[in-house]
């Protein structure tokens, strides 16, 4: 009779640990919002450039990339996304960074990164949002790591820093090689 | 005549209704049936900004885009079981307000009544338990209890 409670205490506490064990990890994650992108290939989109920026840039040319790219939703009115500049700046010499301006005139985003010299190897507009929204975009800063064939390997969800570059992307990349 | 102020401050909590983050009448659906479809649909989707809101509640910018596509599929005609698909791709199950039956969640539905089962059965154990008339001595037990009561200078016990 004492057998029963102990092993349903058991096998609860088992079950506790492995939820643990999975958060802690990153296999198991309750606030993941946006899991489902990852380790899918991205979605489709055709967007347009900031003025004086480029073409912008559509998801067949990020597909087509060679090399691992970053992916870096941004808004010239967002707080952590100027936070976030210089190193995005330090982290774009070792890692091509695209950047995709979220629901911002195209004018203030061209001025925004064209302020201390652009993190951005290329930049597009999602004037509405919607391209955003198809990645699971929640807010801004996010960012994707996009191996080459378009597979998103990471994403991160506030601003990018050395920090998380040492301990997420770098990780991510060296597996890659 | 004088309405008392309870009363009417009652039935001014009454007439208020639910305030709706759907304040721009654009923004709503022309056929009223959709619209309402479309409303219900939304109330069971998260904001994903403030959390604890569904994007009809919230006026978050990025719940205001998502009631927006809500409408949208919901004029192309598409089910609910469509639009909340389209949802759970995008932003996963932490999307929906009302979680799935999974593994997980059973686990989180059942942990009340299994809480309660294991304390009835263990607090039943520990009074059947308690309950038990004690068994009679054995001849053996019964010899040395004499032993023990009738030599106290042994009771400091080396055995």
């Amino acid at each position: 009779m004492t057998a029963l409670p102990v092993a349903t205490a058991g096998a609860l506490g088992l079950g506790f640990w492995r939820m643990l064990g999975g958060m802690s990890s990153g296999g198991f994650d309750p606030h993941a919002v946006n899991a489902p992108i990852l380790d899918r290939s991205l979605p489709d989109f055709t967007l347009p450039g900031l003025p004086g920026q480029g073409d912008g840039f559509d998801s067949a040319t990020l597909r087509a990339q060679k090399e691992p790219v970053l992916l870096n939703f941004f808004a010239s009115w967002c707080i952590p996304c100027v936070a976030e500049m210089p190193a995005l700046r330090d982290i774009g010499r070792k890692l091509p960074i695209w950047g995709i301006a979220y629901k911002d005139k195209p004018e203030d985003a061209a001025r925004f990164t064209a302020r201390d010299g652009s993190p951005f190897a290329r930049v597009a507009a999602d004037r509405s949002g919607m391209a955003a929204i198809d990645w699971g975009v929640t807010g801004v800063p996010e960012t994707f790591l996009i191996l080459p064939g378009g597979r998103i390997a990471w994403h991160g969800t506030a601003e990018l820093t050395d920090d998380t570059f040492r301990h997420e992307i770098q990780p991510r990349l060296q597996a890659l090689r | 005549m004088r309405i008392p102020r309870a009363i009417l401050a009652l039935g001014l909590f009454l007439a208020a209704g639910p305030a709706w983050a759907v304040d721009d009448p654009s923004e709503m659906l022309p056929d009223r049936k959709q619209e309402q479809r479309a409303e219900a649909i939304g109330s069971q989707l998260r904001c994903l900004v403030c959390q604890n809101e569904s994007i009809e509640d919230s006026s978050a910018d990025l719940a205001r885009d998502l009631r927006h596509v809500v409408r949208q599929h919901v004029a192309r005609g598409e089910t609910d079981r469509q639009i909340m698909q389209w949802m759970t791709a995008r932003y996963g199950e932490f999307v929906r307000l009302k979680p799935r039956l999974t593994w997980a969640t059973v686990m989180l539905w059942a942990m009340p009544a299994l809480a309660i089962v294991i304390g009835i059965a263990t607090a039943a154990t520990t009074i059947m338990r308690r309950r038990e008339a004690p068994t009679p001595l054995s001849d053996d037990e019964t010899r040395r209890l004499h032993e023990l009561s009738e030599s106290p200078s042994d009771a400091t016990g080396h055995d």
